[in-house]
């Protein structure tokens, strides 16, 4: 901000370079760029912003939002992009999944995202498993994805409690510390529960009691949670941490709310299928829902309610909607933002539906000052995309995740380059 | 279960059984409404023909007129401002500032976008039908290598309400597989997207039936978990070669049989029928084509020598996320690539997949891309899986133009499955299968206003139906108040 230059003449037009020469170019090495972007559409996410703000410069520097406003200045050498009126927007959520938990789905030699223990145990932490050089972050990250959660899943002979996960910035960075936690109810966590949804809530219960006295005399084989696994829920149970319940039907959202009210939890719904049948009543308990706005076929008799206008209906209802894709694997994080233009195709207001990728998944999660918006004094975390940012026609031409500007490379490129230039010899046989 | 919510029931139930798969098909002789047929060879055996023959009739239609419109032919051409005439369930002529005849429907297309009926050559709608319960696990008959002798058909389910969603997606033709846990799957068919009782109102007459082939990990894996042929790739090779020389024997018993019938020999017995051997038997004789599930570009390269070994065509490789490393060779081959276009890393043989698969095998002089589905969400948005595909192409410096994409998602789809010369393209004579677009489709916004089977109006958005045409959804009350 203090080094601003009001010297129009000493801007360095770089107009339309070559990415990876940009990446070159701007990257410092403190590790956070600078960089002015000129003449953008500015979707600055921020809570009272309602519409783009047009012919906007962008201004980072060091990594952090300088200056956002009309004609900016740069110190001489500074990389300059001419937007020439395309969208900048702060990065995207890639929903709740795997990236860099897993590399191969379905080997799990290379799978960290869920415990077998046999065992409740809330203190599973994934962030511990998270593998920031995993391909699986690279990838995402050239297509405009800056920020995921890490989620543990409920396996097979683990627990319908999953465990702990936070967000992380796909820039090579350490996840946050983990203070959300994930349960998983409905039909489809039944085999975690003895046979039956009602086991969830008995369970839950008990594991909140052993919490809440632990010096609760209990012989050792009666409890559920082990020492730490108490310390951990305390804590949450004291507000400090956020609930992720991942439940389908409308009736079992219903005692989701009930419970979260008798039990003073700050609770976040996931799936949601048929949320938008008790939509006002999770708009009056403020429970943000995490949806997938493509899911509209009952997969199970959980979801005979699903319908694409889900992600609409909830947000006309006033409830605070962030999207996500119900399929975890590495693959899905790049489609939050088709299914967020899906979302709009099928009545979300388009402001809403860009804030359900950026802005609302970061403050349900805590995040906000890191991931969701392009504020000044923040770390800059922004993509410039090649037409509207919701489309699946437009990609990204500059990704800066973690203040610092990424190469638009990765694996998938080289094998892309590699490869293309066998087609065209003639010679891919 | 690994995953609290699977991508698919196909793909990743599978961590045990199947994943996903594409099957057969056979000769259907002397079914009803078909004007061209495609299947002219003989039966490999006399008792193929058509004992399940399909009863589908084109619902009564009114000349349609659509005026106005952007419309993609199919064949790589597009017209402005022109328009399309539907007459007796075909299209009757294409072209701009036709004459109205004067018992047509006219239809304002001015801002509209109209494309061919889009046809899913990858489906598992009916066989791993929603609810994915346990019951509904109809698509891999997984307790053999080899089951060529079943037909996907006789596991739809039509009330699958997947497929109603697929239609408000455009999807007019879809080729329904059996899952790919087995080297040999078992026949696969090609249905109308029509809402019917049974399975053979909604069978597309006179469709070859296909065979469902799979490569790599799903059949090693099942199989090898059970200690038996195939536990490896080499594995694998091994029994589809097994197999197709048994079939080479079947093929030569029954040619036998049958010239020493017509030379007038008595006392000759005919063959035992074999239901494995007799879809076999009608891929070596062209009749039934190969849609064979494979990934990695070093399979499908063992697999276009083995189908030189014994004499037969592949007409697809399902999935193949390594089609884009030898383009060449599939180009060469005739060989179309059904592919997706950005699944990837969800096993070790789509580890390099990547999202320009289709355009690097759409570059190679010959190139057939057709984007399938393989999911009851992908389905319904094909146009936006093409989209992707331009967007990573003009990344790479390739522009990509609307009337070419189309292609993908219509006549080379046709032309996978065998019905090139009746469904694909906005030619006249073909049916009547089209799609109104409320814009240019490859948007993420874009949506069908209307879609036609045969000439008939099948969904409109501007009317939506007061209830469910599956009857599973019928008087569910979760379902009410749910207008998709």
């Amino acid at each position: 901000m203090n080094t601003l230059i009001r010297s129009l003449a000493s801007l360095v037009i770089v107009g339309m370079l070559q990415h990876t020469a940009l990446a070159d170019d701007a990257a410092t090495s403190s590790g956070g760029s600078t960089l002015l972007v000129r003449n953008a559409t500015v979707y600055t996410m921020t809570r009272d912003a309602t519409a783009p703000l047009k012919g906007t410069d962008v201004y980072v520097q060091d990594g952090r939002i300088a200056a956002i406003g009309q004609n900016l200045t740069a110190p001489a050498g500074t990389a300059v992009i001419d937007a020439n009126g395309r969208a900048l927007t702060p990065g995207v959520f890639g929903g709740l999944g795997h990236i860099g938990l897993e590399e191969i789905g379905i080997e799990q030699t290379t799978g960290d995202f869920a415990q077998r223990l046999g065992q409740m145990r809330p203190e599973f932490d994934v962030t511990l498993a998270y593998n920031p050089e995993s391909m699986t972050v690279g990838v995402n990250v050239i297509n405009g994805v800056t920020f995921t959660l890490l989620t543990p899943a409920s396996a097979s002979g683990g627990s319908l409690v999953a465990g702990l996960g936070a967000p992380v910035g796909l820039d090579g960075s350490a996840p946050l510390p983990a203070r959300i936690m994930f349960v998983d109810l409905g039909g489809d966590a039944n085999d975690l529960s003895g046979g039956s949804r009602a086991a969830q809530f008995m369970l839950l219960r008990q594991a909140i009691v052993e919490a809440r006295a632990p010096n609760l005399v209990m012989v050792h084989d009666e409890r559920l949670l082990s020492p730490s696994g108490r310390q951990v829920l305390v804590e949450f149970l004291k507000g400090n941490g956020v609930f992720v319940f991942d439940v389908d039907r409308a009736i079992d959202i219903r005692n989701t709310i009930k419970f979260a009210r008798e039990e003073k939890l700050n609770a976040v719904i996931r799936g949601g299928a048929e949320a938008w049948r008790v939509a006002d009543e999770l708009a009056a308990a403020r429970i943000p829902v995490i949806v997938d706005p493509l899911h509209n076929l009952p997969d199970s008799f959980d979801e005979v309610g699903s319908t694409l206008q889900n992600a609409a209906k909830l947000r006309a209802a006033g409830v605070i909607v962030a999207i996500s894709l119900n399929d975890t694997g590495v693959d899905d994080a790049g489609k939050t933002r088709q299914a967020a233009g899906n979302a709009v195709a099928h009545g979300m207001p388009r402001m809403d539906a860009l804030a359900a990728i950026t802005r609302a998944p970061a403050e349900i999660f805590g995040a906000a000052d890191r991931f969701g918006s392009i504020e000044r004094g923040r770390p800059a975390d922004l993509v410039l995309w090649s037409g509207d940012p919701l489309e699946v026609s437009s990609l990204p031409e500059l990704v800066v995740a973690g203040g610092k500007t990424q190469k638009l490379e990765s694996r998938h490129t080289a094998l892309r380059d590699r490869h293309y230039e066998r087609v065209k010899s003639g010679t891919a046989r | 279960m690994i995953s609290r919510r699977p991508r698919n029931l196909a793909l990743l139930a599978g961590l045990s059984l199947a994943l996903t798969a594409c099957s057969a098909a056979g000769p259907m002789k002397g079914t009803d409404t078909s004007k061209a047929s495609v299947t002219t060879s003989q039966s490999i055996s006399p008792s193929t023909g058509s004992p399940y023959p399909s009863t589908y009739k084109p619902a009564p239609s009114a000349p349609t007129l659509i005026r106005g419109a952007t419309v993609l032919i199919g064949n790589g051409d597009r017209l402005e401002n022109a328009d399309v005439l539907l007459r007796d369930g075909v299209i009757s002529a294409v072209g701009v500032q036709l004459a109205a005849p004067a018992d047509a429907r006219i239809v304002d297309g001015r801002g509209k976008w109209v494309t061919p009926g889009i046809i899913d050559v990858h489906s598992h709608l009916g066989v791993y039908a929603s609810p994915g319960v346990e019951a509904h696990s109809d698509g891999n008959e997984a307790t053999a290598p080899s089951t060529a002798q079943v037909w996907s058909e006789h596991s739809i389910w039509p009330q699958d309400p997947g497929f109603e969603a697929a239609l408000e997606g455009g999807i007019t033709t879809l080729h329904v597989l059996p899952g790919s846990a087995n080297l040999f799957g078992g026949r696969s068919v090609t249905v109308k997207n029509v809402p019917a009782v049974t399975y053979q109102a909604m069978k597309f007459p006179d469709a070859p039936h296909g065979l469902k082939m799979a490569c790599g990990e799903n059949p090693k894996r099942v199989y090898g978990n059970r200690r038996q042929l195939p536990s490896t790739r080499m594995g694998n090779v091994a029994g589809w070669r097994a197999q197709w020389i048994e079939a080479q024997e079947y093929a030569r018993d029954w040619k036998q049989f049958e010239s020493r019938k017509a030379a007038g020999a008595k006392d000759v017995r005919p063959p035992k029928r074999d239901l494995r051997l007799e879809t076999l038997a009608g891929v070596l004789s062209g009749e039934i084509l190969i849609q064979h599930h494979c990934y990695r570009a070093d399979e499908m390269a063992i697999v276009v020598d083995m189908a030189r070994e014994f004499g037969y065509r592949v007409s697809a490789f399902h999935h193949a996320t390594e089609a884009y490393k030898i383009s060449n060779l599939l180009a060469d081959n005739k060989i179309c690539a059904a592919v997706w276009a950005d699944w990837w890393g969800f096993k070790m043989e789509s580890y390099d997949a990547i999202p320009e698969n289709m355009i690097l095998v759409d570059a190679a002089p010959g190139g057939c891309a057709v984007v399938h589905s393989d999911s009851a969400e992908g389905i319904q948005r094909l146009n936006q899986e093409a989209a992707k595909g331009m967007a990573h192409a003009r990344r790479m410096g390739l522009e990509i133009k609307p009337e070419h994409a189309i292609t993908w998602l219509t006549r080379n789809a046709a032309q996978a499955i065998g019905l090139e010369a009746r469904i694909g393209t906005l030619e006249k004579g073909k049916m009547g299968d089209v799609v109104v677009w409320n814009g240019n489709p490859f948007s993420v916004y874009a949506l069908p206003e209307q879609v036609y089977i045969d000439g008939a109006l099948r969904f409109n958005r501007a009317a939506p139906r007061a209830l469910p045409e599956s009857d599973f959804l019928l008087g569910q009350p979760a379902y009410e108040g749910v207008i998709r």
